[in-house]
């Protein structure tokens, strides 16, 4: 826990001193990007990965998290700290209720499901006129950011944080007791139930803090954008990365999304710039595809059996 | 099984159908062409599925789903790659004329795609309750032990299965681009509707089937001519989360 | 006699089919008691019933004198019923050892997660069960019997007063039953109540106390292993299906 810690610091302190060795603006605005795919996969990861839930809707968990702070900021101009929170609050009671919903049933209709609440709220958003509807909503940003060089430099530090919390809360949850009952609960459900594992309500608390910090993600989206529409906020691209990096990364493992993200979000930040952006979602697909064929265990399963070491 | 990527074929066929119609077949016709060649191409799939997932019997819960969802992924973004993101329409006969009873217009191409697409529900029901096969593709969802006593191959069964479910899928994409006009990403409408058909019938109930979607196309003309066409896309999912949450044991109960 | 475990006019029924049909069984504290009965009499879904897995239709489940048929699995667990399965359901991503953890960390120690040395009472637990050398190995690389074994321990894990043991012999050689029988024996020794459902005829003869035999929901014998094996029901049960 110590070192885990001495780490985090470290990240954020590297975060905060970033500005002083980059002065492209751009390399902050993708960072940005590669952070918040490393909240999504880490999310998507506690779970999928770890209970087996498939979620196919990262986007309108995303998304409910960037409206949410875009309905509060208009409404009331709230500061971006407590956007964030509300983003997050929001988000955690939609997978609560998604898994109120389903989360009883095979693991099939949970996914299902994630589907039709991502269309049926990105009906009900573009029906909203307050946020803009489907045509979108620009977005002031605030004109001065204390600390920081400019506005995307603070946005970039902000989403470390969250990362940072993200990769911690999922560490936390994979080593304590709950880690073991959700994997208790992937490996085979009735025995978990059997073996005392209070099944459900892991399920709920997992799908509440999955939610909850795909959220976080998606509440600075609008200020990051200085615009929000619907298309883009719920798009398809998140809920397919959200899914595709920790598998591709590896589930096992907190570190497998990190990766899988940190990887698979720079190269796309790349690509899309050098190629097009059709070309970077296919690619994402056909790697989901391989790997899950061919590595189940993902970059960290095959790094592992080239570099075996005794297990501590 | 997850089989996620349905709708997905769904669309791959109306694009299969109108690359087709552009060498000037007629799209029904195209789509029975395609059968074929669909039918193979299911089972190819589902072997290939089975020999990596559950034939090894590994985890298949969770990357069978990651599986299908890729699939469709890339069927969607390919399609985009090479047809663009244009909606695309095909030519016929029956497509722009309508038949009149009394006052009522009936454009002539929904009266040939119902007239097919109830022909073809009809046939996997005879299908499915009248032939062995067909009456062990419905037992080997319920019990595949029992299935394996009686001598057949569960296997062999649930391959054949996808393989037919792909080949409707031709025939169907034909119906859908005579329909209106076809978009690549129209998959995920379907998954919606697809499952929302499904999980309304109850699992492996053909006539419920038919009913299920009646009610869901009734559903969907409502609210499209009270709320607006805005709003019709949410109403299969609306549905279909409504059902999960009110009766799902009674519906799909095992 | 103190019952432990009332099972009352059960019934239990899938769409049409009914699978049990008021099913009553009293057991006692410390019994070794055998359920039989030819395949889909109900001897699993009446377990599945008493153990949480599926929810009764009609009748109640007294458990040390508290109904718990509403209960959830996990709560009846924790209560004191514990089961292995027919097809065994390992953690099969966790080491053995782990796999003992779970119902350690969930049932035995779940107030006192930070003091107790759970590694050391699987390790204990498997010692028990002749399973220590295994205690690292993934649980999908064990042999039949070792899985068996693991599931029994895992029940015990569990802290148990009834243990449910699920056809746990199914598909072992006849050494290796011997060996299973062993183990339920010393387990019964130490005062914990044992449901064995068998279908090896003379492993549930040589452990049961007493035996009920089940045909198509309802039970047609109950009795000492002589009554039920000279019973004619029984045997036109078992021959004549």
């Amino acid at each position: 826990m110590k070192r885990f810690s001495i780490g985090a610091l470290a990240v954020l302190a590297l975060a905060a001193s970033m500005p002083l060795i980059f002065h492209n603006e751009y390399f902050f605005f993708a960072a940005y990007v590669v952070l918040q795919f490393v909240v999504l996969a880490t999310a998507w990861n506690i779970l999928g990965g770890y209970a087996g839930y498939v979620n196919f809707g990262s986007g309108a968990f995303f998304a409910v998290g960037a409206y949410t702070a875009v309905a509060l900021y208009k409404a009331f101009a709230l500061p971006l700290g407590l956007q964030i929170l509300a983003g997050a609050a929001a988000s955690g009671l939609l997978g609560f209720g998604v898994g109120m919903l389903t989360l009883r049933l095979r693991g099939i209709f949970f996914s299902i499901a994630t589907i039709a609440v991502a269309i049926i709220l990105e009906t009900v958003v573009v029906n909203w006129s307050y946020v803009g509807g489907a045509k979108g909503l620009p977005i002031m940003r605030p004109t001065e950011t204390p600390f920081f060089a400019n506005h995307t430099v603070w946005l970039f530090f902000v989403m470390t944080l969250i990362a940072v919390v993200a990769v911690g809360a999922a560490r936390f949850v994979e080593t304590s007791w709950i880690g073991r009952g959700l994997r208790a609960i992937r490996d085979n459900e009735v025995a978990a139930e059997c073996s005392g594992v209070p099944t459900l309500k892991l399920k709920l608390a997992a799908a509440t803090l999955s939610g909850a910090l795909m959220g976080a993600a998606g509440a600075p989206y609008a200020q990051y954008l200085s615009f929000v529409e619907p298309t883009s906020t719920f798009s398809l691209n998140y809920a397919i990365n959200a899914l595709a990096m920790p598998i591709i990364g590896g589930m096992g493992h907190w570190i497998g999304p990190l990766i899988g993200a940190l990887l698979l979000g720079s190269v796309q930040q790349i690509v899309t710039v050098t190629i097009s952006s059709e070309i970077n979602v296919l690619v994402v697909g056909v790697m989901l595809v391989v790997f899950v064929v061919a590595a189940p265990e993902g970059i960290l399963g095959l790094f592992r059996k080239f570099f075996p070491r005794r297990k501590s | 099984m997850p089989h996620v990527a349905h709708p997905a074929f769904l669309v791959l066929g109306a694009y299969a159908t109108y690359l087709l119609t552009t060498y000037g077949i007629d799209p029904l016709l195209a789509g029975l062409l395609l059968m074929p060649v669909f039918f193979v191409f299911g089972l190819g799939v589902y072997q290939f599925y089975y020999s990596t997932f559950e034939g090894r019997g590994s985890d298949q819960g969770l990357r069978g789903i990651a599986f299908f969802f890729g699939i469709a992924f890339i069927v969607q973004v390919g399609l985009i790659l090479a047809f663009g993101v244009d909606q695309r329409l095909v030519d016929a006969d029956y497509i722009g004329t309508s038949v009149e009873f009394g006052d009522m217009r009936i454009p002539q191409r929904m009266l040939v795609a119902f007239g097919v697409a109830l022909a073809l529900t009809s046939a996997l029901a005879l299908y499915l309750s009248r032939t062995f096969t067909g009456r062990a593709i419905k037992a080997v969802a319920q019990d595949e032990g029992a299935l394996r006593l009686m001598g057949a191959n569960p296997v062999r069964i649930k391959r054949w299965a996808f393989g037919i479910a792909t080949a409707t899928c031709a025939i169907a994409g034909a119906l859908l681009i005579i329909i209106g006009p076809v978009e690549p990403g129209l998959d995920r409408l379907y998954i919606g509707r697809t499952f929302c058909v499904v999980v309304l019938a109850g699992l492996g109930s053909m006539s419920g089937t038919l009913a299920a979607g009646l009610i869901l196309g009734v559903a969907e003309s409502v609210v499209l001519t009270t709320a607006g066409t805005a709003w019709a896309p949410a109403v299969a999912f609306g549905i279909l989360l409504i059902v999960l949450g009110v009766r799902p044991a009674g519906l799909f109960g095992r | 006699m103190t019952a432990l475990l009332q099972v009352r006019e059960v019934s239990k029924s899938f769409g049409g089919f009914t699978a049990l049909d008021r099913v009553s069984i009293e057991i006692a504290k410390g019994e070794r008691f055998g359920l039989i009965g030819p395949n889909g009499s109900g001897k699993t879904t009446l377990i599945n019933c008493i153990s949480g897995v599926l929810a009764n239709d009609g009748g109640g489940i007294v458990f040390n004198g508290e109904e718990i048929s509403r209960l959830p699995a996990y709560q009846r667990t924790r209560r004191g019923i514990a089961r292995s399965f027919q097809i065994p359901r390992p953690f099969s991503s966790m080491s053995v050892l782990e796999n003992l953890v779970v119902p350690l960390e969930y049932v035995a120690h779940r107030d006192s997660l930070l003091k107790a040395d759970m590694q050391g009472e699987a390790m204990e637990l498997l010692r028990g069960i002749g399973l220590a050398d295994k205690a690292d190995t993934p649980s999908n690389r064990l042999s039949q019997v070792e899985l068996r074994k693991m599931e029994l321990a895992r029940a015990m894990a569990a802290r148990p007063q009834l243990l449910i043991s699920d056809e746990a012999m199914a598909g072992l050689s006849s050494n290796e039953v011997s060996e299973v029988l062993e183990i339920l024996f010393k387990l019964n020794a130490t005062g914990i109540t044992i449901i064995m459902i068998e279908h090896i005829m003379q492993a549930v003869m040589k452990f049961s106390q007493r035996v009920i035999c089940l045909d198509a929901g309802h039970i047609i014998c109950e009795g000492t292993p002589q009554v039920i094996v000279a019973n004619p029901d029984v045997q036109r049960a078992y021959l004549g299906a």
